[in-house]
């Protein structure tokens, strides 16, 4: 104390001023972090980009007919490469599924921040932990054993019970969560002052939150759709188990069908690296990246359109 | 019996024995305060003294806080809204409330001031109109806004959102305004503006007010309530309360020695 005094405050600025060597060290060590990540990520991309453009560059496909050719015959004399079915298939369940998840997900936050709090922190909060917790191959084999049955013993229109309607629905109960979690996070972000407004002109609870409420948080609840769009878009395991796998283009929601992600699982493992058929694999990889990526953007223009 | 019907028609709110409590903490101690009809009512008193509390007990906004329990009666226009089932949009309608800082919605200038007018009900365009203009006017921001309806109320200064905010109350057509505080976060320019519309409102409208500020208190008020410690210490005309309060505790609060 009495040492510091007797500097002088152009001493004591410059001795501040020199770092010490911890500071360096942390400062390195999360730069490095950061690095790697980095590093990763664009490894990943390139990889994939190069890969997935084999197809069409050293194998000579035609990009519009692997785009837009609903014809996959990778084994027959003349084989035929059109990804559009799959397309179509991944983007069905990821849209479907958000059309059951998104209202669902977004009642349930509504509930949880502004009718009952208390039921909302016990009893709910737990159980969307729970059902994060759940692995994916799980929720694929309780849809195999309770869903696929259901479907078949129900609907008359299939025959088997594999179908878009049952990828949609366990992958609408996988990416609920998601979507609660979010919600949730913005209906509680909302200042408590919109409520007081709301309520001191008169207006009734459910007023407050049709009127005011959803409106001001709808940017960030879009988000939390758009987030469980990019989950379900991507996962592949348990709707591989109840989709049905099949290279038709679905004619209905009872149809079985596939998605891009089903097709690489199922096929990876029976195609040579480097054969046509593995390149086509690593395209359908690229597309998946490539829709991931808009979702990113979707989800980085919301954010820029948040109003409070 | 013919002066106590006079006395009657004057009083708007009648406040008797009302007691607060936060589960066990006993906020506000039989409180009794008799308010006139366009008259401004200045609730002074230090911090945590229950002013605020009192404030919104009036349009009940604090049953938003579960674990509120109140006795005695809050009795506007002679009925107690304290007792049995109240209609709580018909009193905020008639009772509105600005709060400490502005809170427009995240939505247009416009539909701002129509969004009272338009859960009670009114949906004519041409109607909706004349309100949003007549309200904006009363608080002097339709010069200011007209030209941008349909931008959206949060670029506004916080001075004119706090306007905003009282146009948006005028608009419901209410008879007592309620205010916590509502110059606190303005600089003393918007203050000034809000001192000078609370003047002008007070021959349309019953204000109760909030303060911090004694000045304010002093400038604007017809009467003055004094509160410490969840009570009522004096409460009288504001000219009195100021130069020759009956009580030594508000004559200290009120020349600085505590608060």
């Amino acid at each position: 104390m009495e040492k510091q005094t007797t500097l002088s405050a152009k001493q004591r600025l410059i001795r501040s001023s020199s770092k010490n060597p911890g500071e360096t060290r942390g400062k390195i060590l999360v730069s490095l972090c950061a690095l790697i990540i980095i590093i990763a990520t664009l490894s990943i991309t390139l990889f994939l980009a190069i890969k997935g453009l084999q197809s069409f560059i050293v194998n000579g496909l035609n990009p519009l007919e692997f785009l837009f050719s609903s014809e996959w015959n990778p084994t027959s004399s003349d084989p035929q490469y059109g990804a559009l079915p799959f397309i179509l298939g991944s983007l069905a369940v990821t849209l479907l599924s958000a059309l059951i998840a998104g209202p669902l997900g977004i009642g349930c936050a509504i509930f949880m921040t502004e009718i009952s709090t208390s039921i909302g922190k016990k009893v709910l909060q737990p159980v969307i932990e729970l059902l994060v917790g759940i692995p994916s191959v799980v929720y694929g084999f309780i849809g195999l054993t309770v869903l696929v049955p259901f479907i078949r013993n129900t609907f008359s229109g299939s025959a088997t019970g594999f179908s878009l309607l049952t990828g949609t629905i366990v992958l609408s109960v996988m990416i609920l969560p998601t979507v609660t979690t979010i919600a949730t996070d913005a209906m509680s972000s909302l200042p408590n002052s919109l409520r007081e407004g709301s309520l001191a002109l008169g207006a009734t609870r459910w007023q407050t939150i049709k009127k005011v409420l959803i409106p001001a948080a709808l940017p960030s609840l879009m988000t939390a759709i758009v987030l469980g769009m990019a989950r379900a878009f991507g996962e592949a395991l348990a709707v591989q188990m109840v989709i049905g796998n099949v290279r038709d283009l679905p004619g209905s929601l009872l149809d079985p069908s596939a998605t891009l992600t089903t097709i690489i699982t199922l096929n990876m493992g029976y195609t040579t690296y480097g054969s046509v058929d593995n390149n086509t694999l690593w395209s359908m990889g690229l597309i998946l990246l490539i829709i991931s990526f808009i979702f990113i953007l979707i989800i980085r223009y919301l954010s820029a359109r948040r109003k409070i | 019996m013919q002066q106590q019907m006079v006395e009657k028609r004057n009083s708007i709110f009648d406040v008797v024995d009302l007691n607060l409590w936060y589960d066990d903490f006993h906020a506000l101690k039989n409180i009794n305060l008799e308010m006139n009809e366009k008259e401004v009512t200045a609730i002074i008193g230090p911090s945590g003294c229950g002013k605020s509390t009192f404030i919104k007990t009036m349009n009940l906004m604090i049953q938003m806080i579960p674990t509120v329990k109140m006795s005695g009666q809050i009795n506007f226009e002679g009925s107690n809204i304290i007792e049995g089932k109240v209609d709580l949009v018909s009193l905020r309608k008639h009772v509105g409330m600005i709060f400490q800082k502005g809170n427009p919605f995240p939505q247009s200038i416009f539909d701002n001031i129509a969004y009272g007018p338009r859960i009670h009900g009114i949906k004519d365009k041409k109607k909706l109109n004349e309100i949003v203009e007549s309200s904006l006017k009363d608080v002097a921001l339709w010069d200011e806004v007209k030209d941008r309806l349909n931008s959206s109320a949060i670029g506004l200064s916080g001075g004119q959102q706090q306007r905003l905010c009282i146009a948006r109350t005028l608009a419901t057509k209410p008879e007592v305004i309620l205010m916590d505080e509502p110059t606190s976060a303005l600089d003393p320019i918007s203050t000034l503006k809000i001192e000078e519309l609370i003047t002008e409102l007070k021959s349309k409208y019953t204000i109760v007010i909030v303060t911090h500020n004694m000045q304010q208190a002093a400038r604007i008020s017809d009467k003055t309530a004094f509160f410490l410690n969840g009570e009522v210490i004096e409460y009288d005309q504001t000219d009195i309360i100021f130069s020759n309060p009956k009580d030594r505790r508000t004559e200290d609060y009120i020349t600085g020695r505590f608060g």
